[in-house]
């Protein structure tokens, strides 16, 4: 029997460059499975994997993008990245590919302590 | 306490795949409970049978199933994970037409649901990332 811990998936790494990606998304969708309540968060390079037009064919990789758009199925609704990463990236809410929450740097230790367990890819 | 730990670090390219095991001995030391310890991408490595470090340095695999035995523990290796490494059971070789199995003795192919399990029954998840 599972319980419905909430789990707060913090990504830090690019889409492309390392399995990491990959793996939290294939986290998060199987504890959402087990119908745990999965928020994930984006902060630094893990930005990136939110971009629109990602086109990692020359890398012979999947779009990461793609694998994104599944999360709504999954009832993955809670997506945050903070203002200021995103500005220091220069981009702007239009050039990502999934809807997101937009928070401050400081909510990040809120949103920690609101789930049970937080895991770091 | 009960703790799980997730090792997603390569046994020989980094450092954080000792430090779990380190870890992992001195929650017992302590008296705390281990429930699971999931190896997760190139944490899966340590898993494989065939490792053969040099002799003057630590053998982290043995070092984990010595542990696992005295203690009991269930160290739970990512089906989909150690597959693409090469880590296989009798199964899984037999699936891909492989000629061995490798996966050493004391661990477990199995999927990312005894991580969420993990996560749900455990007080503290631990991730021993790189």
């Amino acid at each position: 029997m599972i319980d419905k811990k909430s789990i707060l998936i913090i990504n830090q790494s690019a889409p492309y460059g390392s399995s990491k990606a990959r793996e939290s998304l294939d986290v998060a969708l199987t504890c959402s499975i087990f119908e745990m309540p999965v928020s994930l968060l984006f902060i630094g390079d893990g930005l990136y994997q939110l971009i629109n037009n990602q086109s990692p064919d020359a890398l012979s990789m999947k779009k990461h993008e793609a694998m994104l758009s599944a999360l709504p199925m999954y009832d993955i609704e809670n997506i945050y990245i903070t203002e200021e990463d995103l500005e220091s990236i220069g981009l702007t809410e239009n050039d990502l590919a999934i809807p997101v929450t937009l928070i401050q740097r400081d909510a990040i230790a809120s949103l920690i302590q609101q789930n049970d367990s937080v895991l770091t890819f | 306490m009960k703790f799980s730990l997730i090792v997603h670090a390569s046994p020989f390219s980094a450092q954080t795949s000792s430090t779990a095991y380190r870890y992992a001995k001195c929650l017992l030391e302590e008296g705390h409970q281990i429930f699971r310890i999931f190896y997760y991408g190139d944490g899966v490595l340590v898993a494989n049978q065939q490792i053969a470090p040099p002799q003057d340095e630590t053998n982290l695999l043995s070092s984990w199933q010595s542990l696992a035995k005295t203690h009991n523990l269930d160290l739970v290796v990512c089906i989909a994970a150690a597959v693409k490494r090469g880590v296989l059971d009798d199964n899984e070789a037999q699936r891909y037409d492989k000629e061995n199995a490798n996966l050493a003795l004391g661990f477990e192919l199995s999927g990312l649901g005894q991580l969420a399990e993990a996560i749900a029954v455990s007080d503290r998840v631990i991730t021993f990332g790189n």
